[in-house]
Order: structure tokens, then C-alpha cells, then sequence
């Protein structure tokens, strides 16, 4: 079961805890990169006794040019379309070795996993194997220069849809949920905490645990790169992006979203968020329109799954906790 | 659902603790081409296996399918959902230190193409048999080379393997060479779809101990050059930029290791003499040359048939000899040289095409070997594509056509379709 965190989490708190760095600085990520913000606290959840999967993204470049590398734990960069596949193979042959303990990370971007990936995680998952996997979610192929991808939102420029995406971003969640994994959850690299916790989480079950982590992109997203911390929050205020982890099948709200839940809560209005970014200037009048209407079905089928767990019975599984 | 899923925590070698070693006595059985590839891997006790399902292999995956599942061999075995999975994973595992094993044939092999090269690239000691079978469209799972052949380029070793007992001792000796740290490189062990999987033939299997003692350990802290080891991270297959950077170099030593292959190739082979009492040539094999005036180059069962053509004509006084190819990569090129010195013609069967080259693709490494070295002629001969059947007559035409060569010195971009309709 799950280890209950005893203390809250602070910036502070979590320094003292976990003060050894394992993603190491002088690494080669733009100004304002998420990623390597959200892979360092996850490292810092983790441990040193994990292993690291990188299929092709940004992480490829960010990790360094040969022979350096800004990883302090094994690390291995990996065809597209073979990340989860890859770690089913660490895992399998540490198994093999008598070497059970050590985490193995598939550390993948959204074009790794909603699109050319989907097949191999979706195995793994099937499989139940072993493993943590990680989608930094930074909505459209950014390591090639912005192409839209299956993770892009409606709206959203990129350089293969000049005039704004047409189609809504997958919706990965439920997908992964369709596995029926013991353990998945969504963050955002602007809450760390939230994101060290549910890592922390993941770390005690079995199976594939998956993370699908919103990541902000100041290059690939047109906005200065002092503001990827406040787009990432303003993602979650406005509802845009929802924090929840799901165990056993059950949902639980997280961080700031959890009072959004309400429905007389108040999001801020989804412009504060849109206006911050270039990618979507175009997202005015109908297409806007659409993204607000986006927003509150995502919400209200969220509101309705958790009306629903709360008026069923729990399942067998959580009967035994 | 969480103890479903735990459940492979009652396989041998879980909990830390190690893992048994079943010994299996020596036997002689009358196996397919497919059971023989089983067996050899259930001898060398491959640790990890991954494994996709296509025609002609599937038998093989089963057979070890049903060995891990009743715990008969001590063995990871991961079922993927694609080939594409499959050495992926394998490359995950070899990475981390495990003796990996999978097979494959036809499209499956171009479907997992791209790790295909990932794994000679990162200097992985894979075994990967490949069922040959033809490339659609139009849709055919029979005798073919033109999968293995399409990953020539790899940086894997390709050897082709002409009976089922050759079969079997190929793949032992393939762990022997891939696993040498003058080499470390993947090897692609192939026969060919139905005539070799799923004919029976008997096979001496060894005595487990005596396959222990010929091949070597797997390292218990992983491979020397690469390894996925908490205590002594290191990162791999990082970006290299082009002047800065050492892609040249590395790309480069992939050549190197293939150079030091051949003699590594050359003391398996003795070793396994010793061993086994059973003797493959190196990177080829003669039979009858002495007194040839031309020879029949081959490779899978096309070079085992080529030993009968040899005998009937022969018998007919005709001084014909034949060459099995055993390897196409390394490529015998010094072998080659020395044949082209002895003979006056080379002609060259195979079941694939080097589209737009005219001839075949072993047909084109042999001519570029032998350039500048001797004046022997070069027939390319393409035979039973698709599993097409080709016969001892078949080849005693192109014994003829490749003597008549000789005689006249003639030889003008031919190429020789065997049995093709007209």
C-alpha cells in the first residue's frame, strides 16, 4: 500500500528529503524548460537505484552531447517508437539477474506516447510490466521545431497547422485508463510536490505505473521563459489541465484542482491562459468558444465520474486497504 | 489483478534467488528446423527472450513459450505486441546485461528493422533466428533471402544455416562469437521458411555440460562495454555532432569488430570441432573442388542441394565443385579472392534479387571482393524465390551454363533465372 507522507511538502521540506541531485545542471535544455525541471524532481522522488528510458524527444538533446551527459543514473537513449518496450527489457533482464528493486523510467514525450509510442506503452501496460512511464506533455512535437501531434489542442498554431489545430488533443488518460492500471495520475511540472508525491506513490505499486505530466514549452509555445511556471498554474486555474491521480480504479482531485471540483467553483476565465501564449492568437470568437466548451465537458465528465465512486460501493480492491 | 500480475514472481530465479540450471543429458532427436533453433537456445539457457508470432518462426517462440511457462527453462520471457517491440526490448535487456534470444522472418524482420540497427550500433550480442521467407507484396511465407538480406547493412552478422543439425550448432556458436569482446556484435542466425522449419530431421543435441563448457559465462554484473548498472550509471547512445562529436569513430568500429569476427568465427568453429566432433567450414565450406574448373556458391539450402548437384554431375565427369556461403556478413572476401584464383567461374545461387544491379545481392559482394584480385567470372543465378521449388536438375543446367563460361570465357551481364515462367 501506499506510504502515507508524514510531513507536508514544501520547497524546503522536499530539499532536506531528497537533497541529492540526479539530473545534474549545465545540461542543454532552452531557457524556461519544464522538462528538465519535472525530470529532476522525479529523479529526486526515484532515487539513484532507477534507470532511465528515453525514446526520441527534447530529453535526447537535454541529457548532453557525448560524452557528457547531465544524468546521474543509467541512462539510455532509445528508438521513437521503443520506449516502453525497452525498459520491459531492463526490467526483465535485472529480473533475470536477481536485481529487483531498481526503477526503470520511460521518460517520453507526447509524440513518443500519444502517437508513435502509443503501441508499445500500450503493451507494457497489457503486460503489466514493471515500470514508471512518464509523458512530459508538451503538446506537439517541439525537439523537430513544433508539429502538431495527438497531444496538440484545438486551436494551437504549430508550424504543420499555421491556421490552429482542428482536431482536440487525445485524450490519453482515458485510454491509459482503459488498461486498467493500478496506478495513474496527471501533473504538471508547475506543482513539483504534487509531482514528487504521486512518483513517491507510483514507487509502491506494482505493474506499470503511468504519469501523464503537462509540460510548458516557452519556444514551442511563444511565451517568454520566465513565465513557464505561472503558464503551467494558469493551465490548472482555469481548468485547462486537471490534477487527479487514479488508484484501483478510484479518482482523487490533486493540488489546486481539488476545489475546482465544485460545481458553483470558480476557474479563472481560460484568456488568462490563452492570451499568455502565441500559439494560440488565433483562438478568438468560435475557436475560443469551442476551447471553453472543451473545458467544461472535460470537467463535467470528471464531476460525474466522482459523483458516481462516491455513491458506488468501493471495488474489491480498495475494500482490502 | 495485482496478484495476477505477481504472479511471475513464482518463476525460478525471482526473490534474488538464483536461478536453477536444469542439466539436460545428450540426445538424439528427430526435431524441425524450428525445434532445433528451441533447443539450442533451451541449451545455451538464453535469459531473456522476447517474441512476436509470424509464419514461418512461430513454432519457434512456442516451443520456448511452453518451456518458460512450465518452468522447464529458466527464462524471461516477454510477449510484445510487435516486432518493433521485440528488439526493443531485447535491446533493453542486452543493454542490462542479459543473453537475449528472439526469431523472426519476413516482414516481421523489416518491421523491426529500426532497433535491428540500434542493436549493432550499441554492440549488443544478440542471436536472432531469421525464418526466411519472401517479401510482399505479393503475400508469400515461404523459402526466401531477401529478409535477411535487407538488413545486410545492419552491422549485424548474417549466417546462414544449410541443414537442422547446422542449425542447432550454428546457434550455440553464435552466442560464442557474439558474446567475445573482440566482437561483440548481434548475429542473425537464418534458414528458411517450411523446407528447414517445418521439415523434421534428426538432430544430436550435446550434454548440457558440454554446451556450458563451450560457450562462455554471462558476466553476472553485465557485459564489459556497456551495461544499465545503478552502481556505475553511465549514458548511452547519446547525441554526437558531426566534428566535435565521434559518430565517424564509432559507426567506424562497427567495421573493426566485423574485421576481428572472421578469426573469432574461425576458433568457434575449431573449438566446436573439439567439443562436438562436428566441423563447419569458417565463413564458407568447399565440397569436391579439388579439379573444378568452375564452382556453385550458395547459401541455406540451396548450397546443401548444391553438394547433390556436385555428385550427380560428378558421376557425369563433369569438374564441378560447390561452396556453401555460411556468412554474408563478415563477408568471406579473402575466401572469395582465393576461389576466384582457383576457378574460372563463380556462380552464385540465391533466393533474392539486387533490384536494378542485375543478379543477386550475394552475387554483387562477391564480383566487389573479388575486383582487382582475379579474373574469374561472376554468374549471378536467381533460384526459387518464394519458396519456388528448384531441383537437382535445375542446378546441374547452371553446373553446365557455368562450365560452358569457363570454356568460352564469355559472360556478358548475364543473369540466370531459374525455373521463372515465362
Amino acid at each position: 500500500m501506499p506510504e502515507q507522507t508524514k510531513t507536508k511538502l514544501t520547497p524546503k521540506t522536499l530539499a532536506r528529503q531528497a537533497y541529492k541531485e540526479l539530473w545534474l545542471k549545465g545540461n542543454s535544455t532552452c531557457p524556461g524548460c519544464s522538462l528538465s525541471l519535472a525530470l529532476r524532481w522525479t529523479l529526486k522522488a526515484l532515487g539513484p537505484n532507477t534507470c532511465i528510458v528515453a525514446p526520441a524527444s527534447c530529453t535526447n538533446v537535454v541529457v548532453g552531447l557525448y560524452p557528457k551527459s547531465a544524468s546521474a543514473v543509467p541512462f539510455t537513449n532509445m528508438v521513437f517508437a521503443g520506449g516502453a518496450s525497452a525498459a520491459s527489457g531492463i526490467k526483465a533482464a535485472l529480473r533475470a539477474r536477481g536485481q529487483h528493486d531498481t526503477n526503470v523510467l520511460v521518460w517520453a514525450g507526447d509524440g513518443g506516447t500519444f502517437d508513435i509510442g502509443i503501441q508499445a506503452l500500450s503493451g507494457a501496460a497489457e503486460r503489466g510490466d514493471d515500470l514508471i512511464y512518464v509523458c512530459y506533455d508538451n503538446e506537439a512535437y517541439m525537439n523537430t521545431g513544433t508539429q502538431r501531434s495527438g497531444a496538440t489542442p484545438f486551436g494551437a498554431i504549430t508550424t504543420t497547422t499555421p491556421a490552429g489545430k482542428n482536431e482536440h488533443k487525445k485524450d490519453l488518460m482515458a485510454i491509459m485508463t482503459g488498461h486498467h492500471l493500478d496506478y495513474l495520475a496527471t501533473a504538471c511540472s508547475s506543482y513539483p510536490m504534487d509531482l514528487y508525491e504521486k512518483i513517491t506513490k507510483a514507487r509502491t505499486y506494482r505493474g506499470l505505473k503511468f504519469i501523464h505530466l503537462f509540460a510548458p514549452c516557452p519556444p514551442g509555445w511563444r511565451f517568454q521563459a520566465r513565465h513557464a511556471i505561472k503558464v503551467g498554474q494558469l493551465a490548472v486555474q482555469t481548468g485547462m489541465w486537471v490534477l487527479y491521480e487514479i488508484e484501483h480504479g478510484r479518482m482523487r482531485l490533486t493540488g489546486p484542482s481539488k476545489r475546482l471540483a465544485k460545481p458553483d467553483a470558480k476557474m479563472k476565465p481560460l484568456s488568462d491562459y490563452l492570451k499568455m501564449q502565441g500559439r494560440f492568437r488565433l483562438a478568438t470568437g468560435a475557436i475560443y468558444d469551442e476551447l471553453e466548451r472543451w473545458v467544461r465537458q472535460n470537467w463535467q465528465d470528471i464531476r460525474d465520474r466522482l459523483a458516481r465512486e462516491t455513491a458506488e460501493p468501493a471495488g474489491p480492491e480498495s475494500r482490502d486497504d | 489483478m495485482t496478484e495476477v500480475r505477481n504472479q511471475r514472481d513464482a518463476s525460478p530465479g525471482a526473490n534474488g534467488a538464483a536461478p536453477e540450471r536444469p542439466m539436460l543429458p545428450a540426445a538424439s532427436r528427430v526435431v524441425t528446423g524450428n525445434e532445433a533453433s528451441a533447443w539450442a537456445a533451451r541449451y545455451a539457457r538464453v535469459q531473456v527472450i522476447s517474441a512476436y508470432p509470424i509464419t514461418p518462426q512461430t513454432t519457434i517462440v512456442e516451443k520456448l513459450g511452453d518451456w518458460a511457462d512450465s518452468g522447464e527453462m529458466p527464462v524471461e520471457f516477454i510477449r510484445v505486441e510487435s516486432e518493433h517491440s521485440v528488439m526493443s526490448a531485447l535491446v533493453g535487456a542486452s543493454l542490462a546485461g542479459a543473453r537475449c534470444f528472439t526469431a523472426t522472418s519476413g516482414q516481421g524482420l523489416l518491421y523491426m528493422a529500426e532497433p535491428v540497427h540500434w542493436a549493432a550500433g550499441a554492440r549488443l550480442p544478440i542471436v536472432n533466428v531469421c525464418v526466411g521467407r519472401g517479401i510482399a507484396p505479393p503475400w508469400n511465407i515461404w523459402a526466401d533471402h531477401h529478409d535477411s538480406l535487407s538488413v545486410r547493412d545492419s552491422g549485424w552478422m548474417i549466417c546462414y544455416a544449410a541443414n537442422h543439425q547446422e542449425i542447432f550448432d550454428s546457434v550455440l556458436m553464435a552466442f560464442r562469437i557474439c558474446e567475445d569482446e573482440r566482437v561483440f556484435l548481434p548475429m542473425l542466425i537464418c534458414h528458411e521458411g517450411f523446407t528447414q522449419s517445418h521439415t523434421a530431421g534428426p538432430v544430436d543435441i550435446p550434454d548440457h555440460r558440454q554446451v556450458d563448457d563451450y560457450l562462455p559465462t554471462v558476466p553476472p554484473e553485465g557485459w564489459p562495454h556497456t551495461f544499465m548498472d545503478p552502481s556505475r550509471p553511465t549514458s548511452h547512445g547519446l547525441l554526437n555532432m558531426p566534428d566535435a562529436g565521434f559518430f565517424y569513430e564509432i559507426r567506424a568500429n562497427v567495421a573493426r569488430a566485423h574485421d576481428r569476427a572472421r578469426p573469432v568465427i574461425g576458433e568457434a568453429v575449431d573449438a566446436f570441432e573439439r567439443a562436438f566432433g562436428r566441423r563447419y567450414g569458417g565463413l564458407v565450406a568447399e565440397y569436391r573442388t579439388d579439379g573444378a574448373e568452375a564452382v556453385l556458391l550458395a547459401i541455406g539450402t540451396l548450397a546443401d542441394q548444391a553438394e547433390a548437384c556436385v555428385n550427380v554431375c560428378r558421376d557425369r565427369g563433369l569438374p564441378i565443385g560447390s561452396v556453401k556461403v555460411r556468412f554474408v556478413r563478415p563477408f568471406p572476401i579473402e575466401e572469395m579472392r582465393d576461389l576466384a584464383r582457383r576457378f574460372k567461374v563463380l556462380a552464385v545461387m540465391e533466393r533474392d534479387i539486387d533490384f536494378g544491379v542485375r543478379g543477386g545481392i550475394v552475387a554483387g559482394d562477391v564480383r566487389s571482393a573479388i575486383q582487382g584480385h582475379a579474373d574469374a567470372k561472376v554468374l549471378p543465378v536467381i533460384a526459387g524465390l518464394g519458396g519456388r521449388d528448384v531441383s537437382v536438375d535445375e542446378q546441374v543446367a547452371v553446373a553446365e551454363k557455368a562450365l560452358e563460361v569457363a570454356r568460352t570465357g564469355k559472360l556478358d551481364d548475364e543473369v540466370l533465372w531459374l525455373g521463372r515462367k515465362e
